[in-house]
């Protein structure tokens, strides 16, 4: 038995051993000389490449809105990057830190070896393991050069002073201890390798969609843990606590990217809006605060790597889903579902579901509501966004082709979980759309796991 | 001349008579393709056939064109806050058509920073940035829509209720270092531009509800924030007197806001009493209407 015991408390010792060293042996040299040497040797390296510093902090400002960092770390009404924005998560609330170079509150005593150990290792100045709300897997992949683009860019700002709530997150689930276990199970600092067989926009586009961009943190299912899939795994899944789905964006039935054209996916992320697709809810977004402002050529590339994953994807065998029971719609409901179309949502989506085009600001043309029939949204099994966008309205995008979006009001008082059911079967089973019918239950279902 | 059914449209000339058939009913340049346009008249010629296709696309386009109006653009808003902001159908949704710019604008900007709380308002607005809540204030405040007539009568509240509301709307009350509400709404109740909203022709429960989250901090405004500071030296009684008494009052002619210039002249036109209490010794703290952001 003693002996039992004894194997039990080595293996368990041998355990933390492993944890420990998992997490904390990173071997960055975060000495300011260390930082120092590093700086000098990047300023003679810049200088041969005519890279001045402003140059730097422009590559910096752009990459920051290449990762939309601006959206967490940014309370409204306050400066942008100055943190304090609270993260709900099923485990608690996490605090989006300052970003800015406040010597108190902020980054002001960082280096870059601090920040590039944060990226890369997810580890705070004082060595503490940063909250995995942080999608440091993903800014993992960033590139040493990108890493300290972005450090100069934070370093430019006006320093804030804000001081940052600490977490509430339940206990243990806050620990640092639980935060190592964590990693050990799903955290590995990563390398971005390019793939040789694939072309150079391919990579960038690889590079930016899971590296900064980290796509997969929405557009992947998470774990009970909270833990999202791997950094290229854009098989769809439901936001916790915000409670939209981001839709895979391998599949042809969500997003029908691998037949798309290149030029769609790029409008969808300059715009918003594409003849085929549309965006809202969180999408909307890191298309305002991210994706618009990304060059020509990156939102190619992105556009690019995403195509050919979903192509990859639609030769791949997959398990279809068991198709949705054929659930038959009661003459009362398909009256109703009929009748609040008519009143509340035909004068925006047409009378045909079709919706309504309109003149974008750069002379393409866009769509100020968007057509219902033939959406793929609209039909999806998942309803997630239909009650969503259906409870609370909202903007599409603000961005420079639409700087003023037309909006849709939120429902919620005016119809009940019933009326939205049957207002949602109305629309994913009229003008050819074949989507499954929506009971009162399902509506329920979505709206008990809205968190705020 | 054209005549437009739900599907397609006739359209007649001395010529003969044509019919086109267009794919939507609602105008969809990008899908609404033309897709045939046939004449009866056999003497017709194809340039004719072509006259008749040019007509029928410009009469289809004229009539089809989509409104891109702020009033368009705001029909999120106007949902629930009524036809051009006119107020909506029970008391909590404020009117929005005539008030100042600033003030509206100030709202906005307080929804999404949790100065005043209202769920459904905060998201809906929260991803939307200050210029185009500047443009959707200035638009609402450029609509002068009249006001309804008081739906209250006098009669159905104790007299000195109203009475209480009367003197510390028009008066203040000096003890407490109240101002009269007039003192910086203006003479007539009607305002000032750009930041300070009329207090008339609102519901009674608009009313309540608003002096109610400003004595129990639901509401704030940017610092310094002196109508927090006003309503908190009010009791719940003075708060009700003031509601039930506002909530009664004839609408002026003119309910559109008055000039700074305007209200400092009223200053001096009021009895003495009252004019120790006045707007000048106040500071109130908003956003600016003119862009400091891009």
């Amino acid at each position: 038995m003693k002996r039992v015991l004894a194997v039990i408390l080595a293996v368990c010792v041998a355990l933390a051993a492993w944890v420990v060293w998992d997490n904390y042996a990173d071997g960055v040299d975060t000495r300011d000389e260390a930082a120092a040497e590093l700086a000098r040797g990047q300023t003679s390296a810049a200088t041969d490449a005519t890279h001045t510093v402003s140059d730097r902090v422009a590559q910096g400002a752009y990459l920051a809105r290449a990762g939309n960092c601006v959206s967490c770390h940014t309370v409204a009404g306050q400066a942008p990057y100055a943190g304090g924005r609270a993260l709900d998560t099923p485990f608690g609330k996490v605090y989006a830190s300052n970003l800015t170079p406040d010597v108190d509150t902020g980054l002001g005593t960082w280096n870059a070896q601090h920040f590039w150990r944060a990226l890369h290792h997810g580890r705070s100045k004082d060595g503490r393991l940063l909250a995995p709300v942080f999608p440091y897997n993903h800014t993992s992949l960033v590139t040493r050069a990108d890493a300290d683009a972005l450090f100069a860019y934070f370093q430019s700002l006006a320093p804030v002073a804000n001081v940052v709530p600490a977490h509430t997150l339940r206990w243990p689930l806050g620990t640092q201890a639980a935060f190592a276990v964590w990693r050990s199970m799903y955290f590995k600092p990563a390398q971005f390798t390019a793939d040789a067989q694939q072309s150079p926009a391919w990579n960038r586009g690889a590079y930016l969609v899971q590296g900064l961009g980290h796509c997969a943190a929405c557009h992947s299912p998470r774990d009970n843990l909270g833990a999202s899939g791997d950094l290229d795994d854009l098989s769809g899944g439901l936001m916790p606590g915000a409670n939209w789905y981001a839709p895979s964006l391998l599949s042809a039935q969500e997003t029908q990217l691998a037949t798309t054209p290149l030029t769609d996916i790029v409008r969808l992320l300059q715009t918003g809006s594409a003849p085929k697709a549309w965006v809202n809810g969180p999408m909307a977004e890191v298309v305002q605060n991210g994706t618009q402002h990304l060059t020509e050529a990156d939102l190619q590339a992105m556009a690019t790597y995403l195509q050919a994953r979903a192509q990859v994807a639609l030769r791949e065998p997959t398990e279809q889903d068991a198709p949705p029971p054929v659930r038959k719609v009661s003459l009362r409901s398909a009256q109703n579902g009929a009748v609040i179309y008519k009143d509340q949502c035909a004068q925006c989506h047409g009378d045909q579901g079709q919706g309504q085009s309109v003149v974008l600001a750069n002379g393409t043309r866009g769509m100020a509501y968007p057509p219902l029939a033939g959406n793929r949204a609209v039909v999806m099994p998942q309803i997630s966004n239909l009650v969503q966008n259906l409870t609370y309205g909202g903007f599409s995008p603000v961005t420079h082709a639409q700087p003023q979006p037309f909006g849709m009001p939120p429902f919620v008082l005016t119809l009940s979980d019933r009326d939205m059911a049957d207002v949602l079967t109305h629309i994913r089973q009229q003008w050819g759309n074949t989507g499954s019918t929506v009971t009162e239950f399902d509506v329920g279902r979505v709206r008990v796991l809205q968190v705020h | 001349m054209c005549w437009f059914g739900a599907r397609w449209r006739v359209c007649v000339s001395k010529q003969g008579v044509g019919w086109c058939v267009a794919e939507f009913a609602k105008p969809m340049p990008l899908f609404g393709v033309f897709m045939a346009c046939v004449t009866s008249s056999e003497r017709m010629g194809a340039m004719k056939l072509i006259w008749f296709a040019a007509l029928c696309g410009i009469f289809s386009t004229a009539a089809q064109a989509f409104d891109t109006s702020m009033a368009e653009r705001t029909r999120a808003c106007t949902y629930c806050h009524g036809e051009q902001g006119k107020a909506g159908p029970d008391g909590y949704y404020p009117r929005l058509a005539g008030k100042p710019a600033g003030y509206l604008f100030n709202q906005l900007q307080n929804f999404q920073q949790g100065r005043r709380q209202y769920d459904l308002m905060a998201r809906l607005i929260e991803p939307l940035p200050d210029a185009y809540l500047r443009d959707m204030a200035q638009y609402f405040s450029s609509l002068k829509v009249p006001y309804p007539a008081p739906a209250l009568s006098t009669a159905s509240v104790p007299a000195a209720l109203l009475a209480r509301g009367r003197a510390l709307t028009l008066e203040g009350d000096a003890a407490r270092g109240v101002p009269a509400c007039v003192s910086c709404h203006g003479a007539q109740l009607t305002g000032v531009m750009p930041n300070v909203p009329g207090l008339l022709g609102l519901p009674l429960d608009y009313l309540n509800g608003q002096l109610g989250a400003w004595q129990s901090g639901q509401r704030r405004a940017h610092a310094p924030d002196c109508m927090a500071q006003v309503v908190k030296r009010l009791n719940a009684d003075d708060l009700m007197a003031v509601a039930q008494y506002l909530a009664r009052q004839p609408l002026p002619a003119d309910t559109s806001p008055v000039s700074l210039s305007v209200l400092r002249a009223s200053w001096t036109e009021r009895p003495a009493s009252a004019q120790r209490v006045t707007q000048a010794s106040w500071t109130c703290g908003s956003a600016p209407l003119q862009g400091a952001q891009p």
